[in-house]
């Protein structure tokens, strides 16, 4: 199950040739080192006779080429690393979402239909995947080497991580920060399937247990931890005259720009409705008074996620 | 005083355990902190290879996973802050920066006793914390795994590295005002030996950024004691913010673990090359400049942490700036070879191995700064195996070269030569055989700081944790024959090696005066004459 060569994704092979490149200066620098070394201690040994010719004193000259010539190597190297660094770590728009929380030790993954996993993630092949991972705890890191790639998942904090895989097979996945005494058990397996094996997995194969979209799921915990009550129903909006409160409408929030009280203007994206949710007096809206309690330490970090599922459902003007 | 009196050797001047432990002659508190930087690099030597012993199998020997990460945590906290941060510069700075000014002592030859007391009150503490149990966070403390979830005993860790810090502050402060001021007559800043160049740079990393490191572990011990949120998002901290302020101390502490290697390094090579260093002012800046991009690099450490691709790629940048300055001092090396008259003794084989494995090392450092290169490395065991060449490979094989070739000065003995050359090989032997395999295992993709691991990787482990015999065997070597010589090691002479510099114009082992007279300079370093001009004429 561990083929390692060559990477499963296209970045990653992008990434070996990279890897390729650099273990060749490398070896040239290396073969220049130590071959100068060893004749030098070969040629100019004590006891050798070799005529030592007279001293060369000018050093400046030397000293500018080859620290020249060394750094015009490093800028070349690091250019085509941030490059394609870049693209590691900037996702297509069409990529399909999978929610992962780390937690002491395990992974906890959660597709958009519902279907949950624990150190286990099932994906479909030739198509941009995009993690949002979070943790309920310390910092872990989410490592797959089939793949080139790995990011830290920290606590508070929406960390992604996008690959397109275009070969079916098992790979090795590997918590790589340091998390607690269960750290090296933090492994498990990403599953790459055909499109067809995947709808067939996540229609049936997901898991004995019953399970509903995350976005469902997000409305059932909308009304039973009473966001409903303040922003209505359908997340419309609250008045005075319909909720009692004056409360911001979300449904078309996500993605929209959102003005606070402190002047600032911020994106509503996952980070953001997640502190309204946990820290909301970090985020007072403009406009509204703040007056919405902290559901910190109330809902897990997976309730959080299916929230914002179902916000993100919400459509502008829609009343589901 | 009588001139006769003021020529008894420092060693010979008061055999009371009261005169060792209340002495402010800087030899004899080098000569403390030789004593006790040995028992702490064997500690950590130890836990070392109690690791490489669990490693062998994919199940883990050691059957504890908790008792793995308390023995990964003592031997990185005890290797860094208790060998490799301070080794070179107390041990051989303190012995010889005076003797290499002209000089008869530090500036401040009470701090330096202080200094040493400080130094030992930190590593109680940190046995303490071992003692009692251990601490379970590595070496770097991460939060908020360190600072709320953790079972160890941090705070203890915490306090130790903490009084360490006051230590390396007092140690630098010194070193500063001694080159300043106690420079002897002649001796221009371009004829000071470029080790007093590199214990210069050092100084002044360990005077600016050890307070940082000091203040980030305040914090942290804050946030476990009283609950208050620094780097805890759950208590409303910030969790990068720690790895930002602990890196921007532990970057540069790379370079004070490794810029004393360099000056040691440039001593011995033209010393056994009979032959003027190559280059010198390009060295001597070479390390200023390290110094000085040295505090602009610590974001390479957060290339996966989730910090701004913006940022990712400035700190990409700047570290392969701070790789330059190194690679001209390895091209230097090689330019004083050149036409030299080169002998091999022990110390020069063993710089030429820092030569070899720091170049490994260095190199190395190419693929982790590289961005998108970094992604797959980092967090793996090619991180580890590139920190131990340089830091062990380079610092540890320098700190032995010093360590041989001011021997005889230091003793006033001189060691068995081919034993000294059996454990220089032994020692790059088995430094490759153990750590050259790490580099596959982390391309391959093995995470580090794992108790157990999966079948594919045991392979590789197997002949890591063999070359680890090889090597304890080379390090132990040292350790026999040098105690050897103490007791029974020939008499040596003033300048056995006929090298330049003014601490070999004083007799082996020097006086506690250092010079019945002092030196008046009146030449640059490194005037070896050529054995072939003399000859022919």
């Amino acid at each position: 199950m561990n083929g390692y060569w060559p990477s499963a994704t296209v970045e990653g092979r992008e990434v070996d040739f990279l890897l390729l490149a650099l273990l060749l200066v490398s070896y040239a620098v290396l073969a220049l080192v130590f071959g100068l070394i060893l004749l030098y201690m070969v040629r100019y040994r004590a006891g050798s006779g070799v005529s030592r010719g007279a001293r060369s004193r000018k050093t400046w000259r030397f000293e500018i080429s080859w620290t020249a010539a060394t750094l015009a190597i490093f800028f070349g190297l690091f250019i085509w690393g941030g490059d394609l660094y870049v693209r590691l770590f900037q996702p297509p728009a069409d990529a399909l979402q999978i929610y992962v929380v780390g937690k002491q030790w395990m992974w906890k993954v959660e597709h958009q239909g519902g279907q949950r996993e624990i150190n286990a993630l099932h994906i479909p092949i030739n198509r941009p995947i995009q993690l949002v991972m979070t943790s309920e705890d310390v910092i872990h890191d989410f490592a797959v080497p089939a793949f080139r790639i790995k990011h830290d998942v920290l606590p508070g904090r929406y960390e992604t991580l996008w690959f397109q895989v275009d070969t079916t097979g098992v790979f090795q996945l590997f918590c790589t920060q340091l998390c607690g005494v269960g750290h090296y058990s933090m492994t498990g397996e990403i599953v790459a399937m055909s499109q067809p094996d995947f709808e067939k997995w996540l229609a049936n194969g997901a898991g004995p247990e019953g399970h509903e979209d995350m976005a469902a799921a997000g409305k059932e915990l909308f009304t039973a931890h009473g966001c409903s009550g303040c922003h209505g129903e359908g997340g419309v909006g609250g008045s005075p005259e319909t909720t009692g409160v004056q409360a911001p409408a979300l449904s078309g929030l996500y993605g929209r720009s959102v003005k606070l009280q402190t002047g600032a203007t911020v994106t509503a994206d996952d980070k953001f409705i997640r502190d309204c949710i946990l820290t909301p007096d970090k985020t007072p809206v403009a406009g509204y008074p703040q007056i919405m309690p902290s559901f910190s330490g109330q809902i897990s970090e997976e309730k959080v996620l299916r929230l914002i599922a179902y916000i993100k459902s919400l459509k502008s003007g829609s009343r589901t | 005083m009588t001139h006769s009196a003021a020529q008894i050797s420092y060693l010979e001047d008061g055999h009371t355990l009261r005169n060792w432990l209340l002495t402010t002659d800087h030899k004899r508190i080098a000569i403390l902190y030789v004593v006790a930087i040995t028992f702490f690099f064997f500690a950590g030597g130890f836990a070392a290879f109690l690791m490489r012993y669990n490693l062998i199998s994919s199940h883990g020997l050691l059957g504890s996973a908790e008792t793995y990460n308390r023995l990964f945590s003592m031997h990185g906290i005890l290797m860094v802050w208790f060998f490799l941060v301070p080794a070179v510069p107390v041990t051989l700075g303190n012995f010889l920066t005076p003797l290499m000014l002209g000089a008869r002592d530090l500036a401040f030859p009470r701090l330096n006793l202080l200094s040493w007391y400080l130094f030992m009150a930190a590593g109680f503490v940190a046995l303490y914390a071992v003692v009692a149990g251990g601490v379970d966070t590595g070496w770097t403390f991460y939060t908020p795994l360190t600072s709320l979830y953790s079972k160890g005993h941090v705070v203890a860790a915490i306090v130790a590295i903490f009084i360490a810090g006051f230590s390396s502050i007092a140690t630098g402060l010194n070193f500063i005002v001694t080159i300043h001021k106690l420079r002897a007559p002649g001796m221009g800043w371009y004829r000071m030996p470029v080790f007093l160049w590199s214990l210069y740079a050092t100084s002044v990393i360990l005077v600016l950024a050890t307070p940082v490191l000091a203040m980030t572990l305040l914090l942290l011990a804050f946030e476990r004691i009283f609950g208050i949120g620094v780097f805890d998002p759950a208590i409303g901290g910030d969790p990068l913010l720690f790895q930002h302020l602990f890196w921007f101390y532990s970057h540069p502490a790379v370079y004070v673990m490794i810029l004393p290697g360099f000056g040691v390094i440039s001593e011995i090579v033209p010393a056994f090359s009979r032959k003027e260093l190559f280059g010198y002012k390009f060295i001597v800046w070479a390390s200023i400049a390290i110094a000085v991009i040295g505090f602009l690099v610590w974001g390479h450490h957060m290339f996966v942490a989730g910090t701004s691709l913006f940022s990712a790629i400035v700190f990409s940048l700047l570290s392969y700036m701070v790789a330059a300055p190194s690679a001209i001092k390895v091209f230097n090396w090689i330019g004083t070879m050149h036409k030299g008259y080169i002998h091999f003794d022990s110390p020069m084989l063993y710089a030429i191995g820092f030569i070899g494995l720091f170049t490994t090392g260095g190199l190395t450092g190419l693929f982790v700064a590289a961005l998108a290169a970094d992604v797959h490395l980092t967090q793996t065991y090619f991180v580890v195996a590139h920190f131990h060449y340089v830091m062990v490979g380079g610092m540890v094989s320098a700190y032995f070269a010093g360590l041989h070739f001011w021997w005889p000065k230091i003793t006033g003995r001189l060691y068995p030569e081919m034993w000294g050359r059996a454990a220089a090989i032994t020692i790059f032997v088995g430094f490759n055989l153990t750590f050259f395999p790490q580099f596959v295992l982390g391309y391959l993709g093995m995470p580090k700081r794992y108790f157990a691991y999966p079948q594919q990787f045991e392979a590789l482990n197997l002949l890591s944790s063999a070359g680890a015999v090889v090597l304890a065997i080379g390090y132990l070597l040292p350790l026999g024959y040098l105690t050897w010589s103490l007791l029974y090691g020939e008499r040596a002479s003033a300048n056995p090696w006929g090298a330049t510099g003014l601490e070999w114009t004083t007799p082996s082992p020097p006086p506690t005066e250092n010079f019945a007279v002092t030196p008046i300079v009146t030449q640059a370093p490194y005037q070896y004459e050529q054995p072939e001009a003399v000859i022919h004429e």
